[in-house]
């Protein structure tokens, strides 16, 4: 590679990588663009929230990224060694402190964007009346619990858990609290009413994810964790462990089944009366 | 500068095989040791990724060594876990900084050797054994472990009871890195203090090549990081061995067995791996982005673009590294508002790679480049950098690792910035000293079709990771037979998987080539890339003590390339002032 | 893009100018005794330094642990201090006493004293780890063992891990008091040896009183 000699035929290496930095945009855009695999439709507020932030983020980063890339191909093609002599410039300073701040500034302002969705689903409470659930974590299994008309949940004792004798909870049978709780291996929500659910794990760290709801959680042993949102549409959902568990972590599956008031109510009365016998 | 005459440090290399080779201390064996090492890990990484790949997109094809042919759930972790932990400890915490650094370090800032060459031949073959314990784990009662290279507890502390490879296996991963964190802790005090002592006159911070940057940097974080590694793994031994209960909450009921322990903590287990676990990835890249910034030089026949804006970047990146790490834990359970904090401080150091990444297209502006097979693996880092880099401002934002969590999203995001970008600097390093480690010039034909066929591979393996990832295709999953919305992703998984094995083919050629280019290469001149920096000043192959006496003194800094006046494109660093020839 | 002004350009190509070098690799040796390698002493206190601050990120990890594991576990109980502490926490601050005075002896070029109480410290070193022993019976006669609960667990870790790493600097000590230096010279010895001991000093005082204040 001598440095006064010109390197002829170095257009085809350019050429090349302009070519596949062009099939890499354009397959990328294209892709994000005709949604071909994509979020499902959200089904909370705060899951339009979050679509919204990722679309604000894909148009920042989008446009960056095919910026980069282009700019990238078109020096590899113009500067490439065709005899010239290259340019002896040690940087500039100027430009450095505007890319700096321009990126700065960009970068945290979408964070600080995306601070309010994080803050509905985490920060605060939920609204009065939220109906609780507790979801629990087992390996390979989701446990769903309601308190029951009572509106009370019961003691858990840890060393009465057996799920063939029908306690997978370890409800403590000497609790009247417990008595009426309805335990159930999917989870049934009304429409628009505020739900909260109570986050927990038996045996390792699993993860609740749904994805219409856009959102995850990890459930923690030896913590209960609390996350709270609303549903707006009725439909059956996906209920995946998005936190390796083990060998079935693959298939510990559940289905979240989103009801209307009257057909919900009609199922919670249905799980009172098989408690009852 | 007849002192450095007469002080030489053994100028003659040891008789007898076994010191020579073996045990050797002398700096460029032993950083050849490590990067065998490492090819090893990698052989054995790739293929048990491609046994992956095999699996998700034809679940019901046999594949020989496992038993009656089928990859069980349990073996399908034991494949993910250990390729994990092989890539990230043994494969790129290894080559790029104990290897190449190892053998380039001390020649670039005239220095005989490292600081502690009998510490540095220790950590060599504490590595060395770390690897056997690893891998020994695959054939102990239970197999291997299969709780990720992540170990998250409670499934990587309450032992057998788990679940398959959780016994004996998870022990050996443990007491594995173990040794592997003692070994890069000797390392790191290595590099630190060979920087700070060893420089010859002229080599000042600011002339010193941005290679040793990144190996400087590098080291720092390591002596910071991995003592933490350490210590965690410590806890969770005991944890599993001696019944205490750092990570193991109370009222644990696993498969039916009730666990005697009380008020442990999982998310302590997390924070600790974490906060040595992001400095870690940094570690991964940083010895990268020096070579890359190295290389672009080189064959731009241009300074580095903003050289002291790359120095400040690095140094801001490896200072935030230890400050970031709660964005892995953003869906953990964490407090959400810590979730806040964290996120800021990533976007924030998002901002000096972003940097780097403007720098390096500055350095190509105006530049006069040349196609060698390790400036196409330079050019095709920048690209793989961009993707891998911007998804990075996704998962940064906690609303949006809401979904993204644990999805193939983040499998895309972080292969292309260690698996792909990283790996590529390691190309580009290879290619680029080649020459001067074995005196011979690799095919540099064969590395055009290595570096095309690899650059298209990557971003046709990883690139649809992210559209999975958009799908809520969840990570680490044997199969996806459970579960209804994933069934219409197996085109996608076949296309990953028809992409891998092309990709995995193509490092044929770069195996090929380096093994048959050390014995029938084209003999390589001492500078054929006529670079500046001081490897390329010493004859090849390099004497046992780098300089045969005679150390530099450096007069400039380390990229001065098409220098106006000066006669070449390039002003070695040693070259003294009055014999630059003038055009 | 600004060129480089001809006075820059004369400073590449000409003078070489700029930063002031440093010393090159065997060049500064250690005083009039020189450096046996070629590789100037310093090294070994950068080395030992360096190395102070991998060794205090270790601890630091348990102690961030031990405060984490404080705050939320339920099962933190106290435990009676092993009453030989506080007389180990005095040899081992005694022991840094009698290091100084032993440099202050091979500074004056006395090597008999300088001998002496470089003896003393180790013995004093010796001491205080037959009294970690000794705290450990102690704790196990009260009924504190390793797994009892998690306040006694991290009794355990700490001073085993510090009881290691100053089993470290005791073989340094014998090592320097045998006189049979290899690539250092006694005075780099005992200048890294001393900073080693009075690091394991400083961090017992600091692990001593966490875990009198936070068992």
């Amino acid at each position: 590679m001598g440095s006064r000699k010109s390197c002829a035929g170095s257009a085809a290496p350019a050429v090349l990588m302009a070519i596949v930095i062009l099939l890499l945009v354009g397959s990328t855009l294209y892709f994000h663009i005709a949604k071909t695999w994509w979020f499902p439709p959200a089904i909370t507020p705060v899951g339009h929230q979050i679509d919204q932030q990722f679309f604000v983020t894909f148009i920042v980063t989008g446009i960056v990224f095919v910026l980069a890339q282009l700019a990238l191909a078109w020096m590899v093609f113009k500067y490439r060694d065709h005899g010239q002599k290259a340019r002896f410039v040690r940087g500039n300073h100027m430009l450095e402190v505007i890319w700096t701040t321009a990126t700065l500034v960009i970068f945290v302002g979408l964070g600080v964007m995306a601070a309010h969705a994080w803050g509905e689903v985490h920060f605060g409470g939920p609204a009065p009346g939220a109906l609780q659930v507790e979801v629990t974590g087992v390996q390979f299994v989701w446990n769903f619990r309601y308190p029951g008309p009572d509106g009370k949940f019961g003691r858990i004792i840890p060393k009465d858990i057996d799920a063939s004798t029908g306690n997978p909870l370890g409800l403590d049978p000497n609790d009247p609290a417990s008595k009426d709780d309805i335990v159930s291996g999917d989870l049934y929500l009304p429409v628009n009413r505020p739900i909260e659910l109570m986050l927990r794990s038996q045996d390792v760290i699993h993860s609740f994810f749904v994805r219409e709801l856009r959102i995850k959680q990890d459930t923690v042993p030896g913590l209960v964790i609390p996350v709270h949102f609303s549903v707006t549409k009725i439909g059956d959902y996906e209920i995946t462990c998005n936190q390796l568990c083990g060998l079935g972590h693959y298939h510990m599956h559940a289905m979240l089944h989103v009801l209307s008031d009257a057909d919900f109510q009609q199922w919670e009365q249905k799980q009172e009366a098989q408690n009852a016998q | 500068m007849s002192s450095h005459a007469s002080a030489v440090h053994h100028s003659e290399a040891p008789k007898g095989w076994l010191r020579h080779y073996i045990f050797s201390l002398d700096h460029k064996i032993i950083g050849t040791q490590y990067i065998l090492l490492g090819l090893s890990a990698v052989t054995i990484g790739v293929i048990l990724s491609v046994i992956m790949r095999i699996h998700l997109a034809w679940p019901s094809v046999h594949i020989w060594g496992f038993a009656n042919g089928v990859v069980s759930p349990e073996d399908y972790l034991r494949v993910i876990t250990m390729h994990g932990t092989l890539m990230v400890f043994f494969v790129l915490t290894t080559v790029p900084q104990s290897g190449f650094g190892n053998y380039f370090l001390p020649i670039q800032i005239g220095a005989p050797d490292m600081a502690f060459p009998t510490l540095n031949m220790l950590s060599f073959w504490i590595t060395f054994v770390a690897m056997i314990v690893l891998v020994s784990s695959a054939f102990v009662p239970g197999g291997s472990a299969i709780s990720g290279w992540t170990s998250y507890a409670p499934l990587s502390a309450v032992g057998v009871i788990a679940g398959p490879g959780q016994g004996l296996g998870q022990t050996l991963w443990i007491v594995s890195i173990a040794l592997f964190c003692g070994a890069s802790l000797m390392s790191a005090i290595n590099f630190l203090g060979t920087t700070i002592d060893l420089r010859t006159t002229g080599l000042s911070l600011m002339r010193m090549p941005l290679t040793v940057w990144g190996w400087f940097i590098t080291a720092s974080l390591a002596l910071l990081a991995f003592g933490v590694l350490l210590a965690a793994c410590i806890l969770l031994l005991l944890d599993r061995l001696a019944m205490t209960s750092f990570f193991i909450p109370s009222g644990e009921m696993v498969s039916g067995v009730l666990l005697n322990h009380a008020g442990g903590s999982p998310l302590l287990w997390q924070h600790l791996f974490w906060f040595f676990g992001h400095p870690e990835v940094y570690i991964a890249i940083l010895p990268g982005m020096g070579i890359i910034s190295h290389v672009l030089s080189t064959f731009s026949r241009k300074p580095v673009f903003g050289y002291r804006a790359m120095v400040y970047s690095l140094s801001a990146i490896g200072f935030l590294s230890f400050m970031v790490w709660g964005h892995h834990m953003f869906i953990s359970g964490m407090s959400p508002y810590s979730g806040l904090a964290f996120s800021i401080l990533t976007l924030v150091i998002g901002v000096p790679s972003a940097i780097k990444t403007f720098n390096w297209l500055g350095t190509l502006w105006g530049a006069r480049i040349q196609f060698t097979a390790a400036m196409l693996f330079a050019i095709g880092f920048v690209s793989v950098f961009v993707t891998g880099g911007l998804s990075g401002i996704f998962l940064a934002q906690p609303a949006l690792d809401l979904y993204l969590h644990d999805t193939y999203y983040v499998i895309g995001h972080f292969h292309l910035i260690m698996g792909v970008a990283a790996i590529f600097a390691m190309f580009a390093a290879t290619y680029y000293w080649f020459p001067k480690m074995f005196g011979r010039m690799m095919n540099e034909t064969l590395g055009k079709i290595h570096f095309w066929m690899t650059f298209v591979g990557v971003y046709c393996i990883f690139m649809p990771m992210h559209y999975l990832g958009y799908a809520g295709d969840p990570r680490r999953y044997a199969s996806i037979e459970s579960v209804h919305y994933l069934f219409a992703l197996q085109p996608v998984y076949k296309f990953i998987s028809i992409a891998a094995f092309i990709t995995a083919t193509a490092q044929l050629f770069f195996y090929f080539n380096f093994f048959w280019s050390i014995k029938h290469g084209k003999p390589a001149e001492a500078n054929p890339w006529r670079a500046t920096t001081l490897e390329w000043s010493v004859p090849t192959p390099v004497p046992h003590d780098n300089f045969a006496g005679h150390y530099p003194t450096v007069y400039r800094g380390p990229y001065e390339y098409s220098v106006p006046g000066a006669a070449d494109d390039f002003i070695p660093q040693d070259l003294a002032p009055e014999r630059v020839a003038k055009a | 893009m600004p060129h480089t002004s001809a006075t820059e350009e004369l400073e590449i190509l000409g003078t070489g100018g700029g930063a002031k070098p440093p010393s090159g690799p065997g060049g500064d040796g250690d005083g009039p005794a020189g450096s046996r390698s070629g590789m100037p002493q310093r090294i070994y206190v950068t080395g030992i330094t360096i190395g102070m601050a991998g060794i205090l990120m270790f601890f630091m990890a348990f102690v961030s642990a031990f405060i984490v594991r404080k705050g939320v576990g339920s099962d933190w109980h106290a435990f009676p201090m092993p009453r030989i502490l506080w007389l180990n926490t005095l040899i081992l601050l005694a022991s840094s006493v009698t290091m100084v005075r032993a440099r202050r002896f091979f500074a004056r070029d006395d090597r008999e004293g300088f001998r002496h109480w470089w003896a003393v410290t180790t013995i004093l070193g010796f001491l205080f780890l037959a009294g970690q022993l000794i705290a450990w019976r102690q704790m196990v006669a009260s009924g504190f063992y390793l797994a009892t609960n998690a306040s006694s667990s991290f009794f355990y870790v700490l001073t085993a891990a510090h009881g290691l790493h100053l089993l470290g600097g005791i073989v340094a000590l014998l090592y320097v008091g045998s006189g049979k230096l290899k690539r250092l010279t006694l005075a780099t010895a005992t200048e890294v040896a001393s900073l080693y001991w009075h690091f394991m000093d400083g961090l017992w005082v600091f692990l001593f009183l966490l875990l009198l204040l936070g068992r």
